[in-house]
């Protein structure tokens, strides 16, 4: 078992027959995720990678009854592909495009508030690394041979602090049951709290790794949630101890401006919920072995 | 992006806030004309630079005549103003706006900002005009009014009206006070801003509702789309490194510390620099080459480092996923065949064929430390930094 993806999960590529599109999606089949088709308006019924190109998601849907797509559309473009999928009856989009507008990304949310809870798409992102759950299916960008299969469940919001995350872990020859990356946006498709919820119903995940940064309130959120609602324990790592306030650190959400929001504040907040914090970036994998090996003991 | 105040306003009155009346300026002689043309006995002259708090530092002056008017421009033209938002290095002062004086009654405090808890447009009000919000928020934490606006559907009247009526505007100054409000909401909204701030939010003397000052700052990701905005950017604002840097793509902070670093991704950057902090060092910048540190990129990180002027020890830390570290070890090599770097280099490879790319500096002529774990690289940077001093 792993959440949200695996290797039946059929995935359609938004943006499939682009530069990005077509190189990620050869990469997902490669490691063996079960992409049915693309979706390039104005390219509906010509064959890419072996695949069929649809000019509207709902198509594609219909056609390959897929349930999760990737999205590389660029930004402009971004949201409407995002609603379309929506629209179109698709269970779990992963937006990989990064530099979405922060107007955009509220109209998406809005949007979605039309659909009931049963038929509501699950956005994942954007400006995120995508969704992996080892040994059964990829829906994003990661290296996957990184990634050892197992029990530890990862959300995080950077792309390469994740994969240093899954690097240490599979050092320590401890696996994943899936990595969600929910990307560096202020204003984002599915939060901290919204991932930890999921991993909390799953039977193969034991422990979480949550790796956050400065800015916003979701870190925090996702631990009081924790806190009040979990059996499972929490690992969280918040980069940023140095970053100034006020300053946009890469990542648009990457900001301090309230309180709350610095890694210092975050940690303290998160450890009065009961989080176990990971107190530098190197060993976040240590931190995960030591409460694994004190719950089996 | 942010703006200057003159501009800040240009846009506010285009959905009809009212403001005073003025004109920039560039010369003295031009802010003198600027004086007349206005009117009135009473000018104010005020530095245009990206911060608040300017009038604290002298950047804000009073003049009773178009004489005083040219004066003041005068000392204010080229000065590098110090405020509590602008760093030790301050900002220079480019432009001037002249602007007639304002006889106020009341100053009040009015800024709107995303809400990332609640995903909606939050609307900031106070009847402290003049303090900062953080001021405000401390010391009278009780005349702060809050309204949530749904972005979707837009703000509505009766929203602007309860703030107005929370401000304690009387009855026959509300539908002004509504204007006031509902346009820069629209402003905000229209415009992909991310933060309007007007403060103060003035009842003048005539009992007009103006913006006597504003700042406004838009999302950069939103900037394809509006043109008219990105024109407005002023680049002697920011810091040159910076500039340098947005210019090639690359996402570069400068900081105060010494030891430069070269990183992938912005959390792995955040998470590299709390390891040279907690290994005894500082960063001197924050730099994000993207996640998949193609060589062109390497190049001209390593130039923009060799800018800053602090840095004695760089640090270069790269997870290569699909881009593999043969590749990136490739590029640095080449980087550096390009560039001499002068002082100690550290370099940690993780990812994908890390071994293949290790083997590929270790063979090459360059001079570096190589590290293994993150940890490894931040204390052999210190320790790098510390042996020079010896």
């Amino acid at each position: 078992m792993a959440i949200l993806i695996d290797e039946k999960t059929k995935i359609i590529v938004q943006g499939f027959t682009g530069k990005i599109g077509s190189f990620h999606a050869g990469e997902m089949i490669k490691y063996g995720s079960n992409i049915v088709g693309g979706v390039t308006p104005g390219k509906g019924g010509q064959t890419h990678l072996g695949l069929p190109v649809f000019n509207t998601v709902k198509e594609a849907v219909k056609n390959t009854g897929a349930s999760a797509s990737v999205l590389f559309v660029p930004p402009a473009f971004a949201a409407d592909s995002a609603m379309e999928a929506a629209d179109a009856g698709i269970k779990i989009c992963v937006a990989i495009t990064d530099g979405i507008p922060s107007h955009d990304m509220i109209k998406i949310k809005r949007y979605m508030r039309r659909y009931s809870k049963s038929e509501k798409m699950t956005l994942i992102g954007p400006n995120c690394a995508g969704v992996i759950s080892p040994g059964k299916a990829l829906l994003g960008i990661m290296p996957g041979h990184i990634y050892k299969e197992g029990n530890v469940g990862i959300i995080g919001r950077s792309g390469t602090l994740g994969y240093e995350a899954a690097q240490q872990l599979k050092d320590l020859g401890i696996g994943i049951s899936t990595s969600v990356g929910i990307g560096g946006d202020p204003i984002n498709g599915s939060s901290f709290k919204d991932i930890i919820e999921i991993f909390e119903k799953d039977k193969n995940t034991e422990i979480i790794l949550m790796i956050g940064e400065i800015g916003g309130p979701q870190e925090v959120a996702a631990g009081q949630f924790a806190k009040e609602n979990m059996s499972k324990p929490v690992v969280a790592y918040i980069a940023g101890l140095t970053a100034p306030k006020g300053r946009v650190m890469g990542h648009a959400g990457a900001i301090v401006s309230a309180f709350g929001e610095s890694a210092v504040e975050k940690v303290q907040l998160l450890e009065e919920c009961g989080v176990i914090i990971a107190k530098n970036p190197s060993i976040m994998g240590d931190t995960v072995m030591q409460v694994l090996n004190g719950k089996r003991n | 992006m942010d703006i200057h105040e003159y501009q800040a306003k240009k846009i506010l009155s285009s959905f009809g806030v009212k403001i005073p009346r003025g004109g920039i300026a560039y010369s003295p002689e031009n802010a003198e004309n600027k004086a007349r043309e206005i009117g009135g006995s009473k000018w104010v002259v005020k530095a245009q630079i990206h911060s608040g708090a300017r009038g604290k530092a002298g950047g804000v002056i009073f003049c009773n005549s178009a004489l005083e008017v040219a004066q003041a421009t005068d000392t204010l033209l080229g000065k590098k103003l110090v405020t509590n938002q602008t760093g030790p290095e301050g900002k220079i002062v480019n432009r001037v706006y002249i602007e007639e004086a304002t006889e106020i009654r009341k100053e009040l405090y009015l800024g709107l900002v995303f809400d990332r808890s609640s995903e909606c447009i939050m609307v900031v009000a106070s009847t402290e005009g003049g303090m900062s919000v953080e001021e405000i928020s401390q010391e009278k934490p009780d005349s702060i009014i809050r309204s949530k606006i749904e972005a979707a559907v837009g703000m509505q009247k009766f929203q602007a009206r309860e703030i107005a009526f929370g401000l304690g505007i009387k009855p026959e100054l509300i539908s002004r006070t509504e204007e006031a409000i509902i346009g820069c909401y629209r402003a905000f909204s229209e415009l992909d801003a991310i933060m309007v701030e007007v403060n103060p939010l003035v009842i003048s003397e005539q009992e007009q509702i103006l913006a006597l000052d504003c700042k406004m700052s838009f999302d950069n990701n939103a900037l394809f789309r509006r043109n008219q905005i990105s024109e407005l950017r002023d680049k002697t604002q920011e810091n040159v490194n910076e500039v340098y840097a947005s210019d090639r793509g690359l996402n570069y902070v400068s900081l105060d510390g010494n030891i430069g670093n070269i990183i992938n991704g912005a959390g792995l950057a955040m998470a590299s620099m709390d390891m040279i902090k907690l290994a005894g060092g500082e960063p001197a910048n924050f730099l994000d080459v993207g996640g998949g540190a193609t060589p062109e990129k390497i190049v001209k990180a390593f130039k923009l480092i060799l800018m800053d002027k602090k840095v004695k020890v760089i640090l270069v830390n790269i997870f290569a996923g699909i881009n593999r570290c043969d590749w990136v070890a490739e590029g640095i090599i080449q980087a550096l065949q390009k560039i001499d770097i002068n002082m100690p280099l550290v370099i940690r490879l993780a990812g994908t064929n890390v071994e293949k790319g290790n083997k590929i500096l270790k063979e090459s002529k360059i001079n570096y430390i190589e590290a293994t774990t993150l940890a490894d690289a931040a204390n052999k940077a210190v320790k790098a930094l510390k042996d020079l001093t010896k």
